[in-house]
């Protein structure tokens, strides 16, 4: 970033970047199984369970399968786009999770290690920005197959992202008006302040308690950025066959799916972040700190370590959130889609701004 | 403030590659996807001058919603008509457009010419902006306190736009 860093700052920063590719690189994989799973246990049925351990390894014949199976390109499709398009929708995918921060920072002597791989001074802004490129491989995708079905799922696409980009930036306002700045790392930090002290149980200032219409929106907007049911029109199976990705086999297919799990990663990790404290620590767990009685170095990085776990558990949990709602409401006509996002969640992201300013203005936070 | 030259001569060639893409390819789709690679290139530019706000807005703005907007109108439209072929124009045309192509040429160059030595001269340096708070703390301050009134009636002019837009698209076939 700037000049003058040392081989230990290189090498920090090199391992950040690396354990954030490598963690993102497994989701897709995990998430595969674990909706699979989620849906059999849903419907009632049994899912994937031959294959390893609870049909763990199922993945691994997946992505086997991916790989060697017979890589057709389709002689109708404009290949340069046809063949960019799946790497156009990973990409930013991968460039967002950079900004989030997965735990405070830790003081070993000399230098400080932030965890966050780009402490960035318009962290949420690049995050957003970022994150709206993914749509290009999706309309990429679709313009170059050549096929009706692929061109109106990308068509379902772009209008679907301009309507729902609007409620997801008007949504993140308010949390910039309580905390007064664009830095996740700040936000995160911020979110540690106690909000309300009833007795023994003190109610930490996350964003849930002080934006909960905001963190309805958001999330209803992430759930419509990410193409995940119930707003997965652009793929949607019953009317435009398979949309997007129809004329995509072997691995162009599963970088797709990929890509969808990344975004529905980086998704969860930005709810939890702007709404349920990032990295502070879950309740209880302070308490686990002092009573380890630790101190110096160990108790740091026993502090960091109970950060990172506070942190993954609320990311997996949202991640499950994901996949429960998918199984759990169909999908939505494209009319009710627009409705929706027009009618319904913009005028309400106005109207947090709104309140929010009104409750400033009062003090009330 | 250290522009790396390296990374400032791949943005700008890039730049300069996709501009003449958005102009020279037939198909207006592949025509918006390399203005895309351009606003990116352009925001790489800007965070190299330390200019980390403009950056994010020129990707989220432009790159995010003003081309997929782009995008959206020309699969709508279904505009695969090449808008290019429009027969040969006449002689006098051509040496105009040429006459007007280096006059533009010849403005930008007239206009950096010095442009080596002029250090930036207003009253944020990049060390003020750093100990202020950083870039968009401090444009924001600025736009919501001397700049107030530019910036309100802007957003003025802006629902002027909408209301516009809104009228044209409810006017009944009869009034046209």
């Amino acid at each position: 970033m700037t000049a003058g860093m040392d081989l230990f700052e290189w090498s920090v920063m090199i391992g950040k970047v690396l354990f954030v590719a490598v963690v993102l690189l497994q989701v897709a994989p995990l998430m595969a199984w674990v909706e699979r799973r989620g849906s059999a246990l849903m419907q009632n049925r049994l899912g994937p369970n031959r294959i390893g351990p609870l049909g763990l390894f199922q993945s691994i014949c997946d992505a086997i399968k991916f790989i060697f199976k017979e890589d057709t390109v389709p002689g109708h499709v404009e290949k340069f786009y046809w063949l960019l398009a799946p790497i156009v929708s990973l990409v930013p995918s991968f460039m967002t999770f950079l900004a989030i921060p997965i735990a405070s920072s830790i003081n070993l002597g000399d230098h400080t290690i932030h965890f966050q791989a780009a402490n960035l001074d318009v962290g949420l802004l690049y995050v957003l920005s970022i994150g709206s490129l993914g749509v290009y491989g999706i309309i990429m995708a679709g313009w170059a197959s050549n096929n009706k079905y692929s061109l109106l799922g990308s068509l379902r696409s772009s209008s679907q992202m301009i309507s729902y980009e609007l409620s997801l930036g008007l949504s993140i306002i308010g949390i910039l008006m309580t905390f007064s700045s664009v830095q996740l790392s700040e936000i995160a930090a911020a979110q540690g302040q106690t909000l309300l002290q009833l007795g023994p149980l003190s109610i930490p200032k996350w964003g849930i308690f002080i934006q909960p219409l905001g963190f309805l929106i958001f999330t209803t907007a992430a759930f419509a950025e990410t193409n995940r049911l119930p707003f997965d029109l652009p793929e949607g199976e019953s009317e435009i066959v398979a949309g997007y990705h129809l004329e995509y086999g072997s691995m162009k297919f599963a970088v797709f799916m990929m890509a969808e799990y990344v975004n529905m990663f980086t998704a969860s990790a930005m709810i939890s972040t702007l709404y349920f404290g990032g990295w502070q620590m879950l309740p209880g767990m302070q308490s686990l700190l002092t009573l380890s009685g630790t101190s110096g170095l160990t108790y740091e990085w026993l502090r960091i370590v109970l950060e990172l776990s506070s942190f993954f558990i609320k990311v997996i949990f949202f991640m499950w959130f994901f996949v429960w709602v998918r199984w759990t409401i169909p999908r939505f006509r494209y009319d009710q889609l627009m409705d929706l996002g027009w009618k319904a969640m913009l005028p309400l992201s106005l109207l947090n701004i709104l309140a929010t300013g009104a409750l400033i203005y009062f003090k009330v936070i | 403030m250290d522009i790396s030259p390296i990374a400032f001569y791949i943005f700008s060639v890039m730049a300069i590659a996709f501009s003449a893409l958005v102009v020279l390819k037939k198909n207006p789709v592949a025509s918006a996807f390399s203005l895309v690679m351009v606003f990116f290139c352009f925001a790489g530019i800007y965070a190299l001058l330390d200019a980390h706000l403009v950056a994010a807005l020129q990707i989220l703005v432009y790159a995010g919603a003003i081309t997929v907007l782009f995008i959206f109108v020309i699969m709508l439209l279904n505009a695969d008509v090449p808008s290019f072929d429009i027969g040969r124009s006449h002689i006098l045309v051509k040496i105009l457009a040429g006459v007007a192509a280096v006059a533009v040429l010849a403005a930008f160059v007239w206009a950096f010419k010095n442009s080596a030595q002029i250090q930036p001269t207003g009253t944020f340096s990049a060390e003020k902006i750093q100990t202020l708070g950083g870039n968009t703390r401090v444009l924001s301050t600025l736009l919501f306190s001397e700049y107030i009134l530019p910036f309100e009636l802007t957003s003025v002019l802006l629902l002027a736009g909408i209301v516009g837009a809104v009228a044209i698209a409810k006017r009944k076939p009869s009034q046209q």
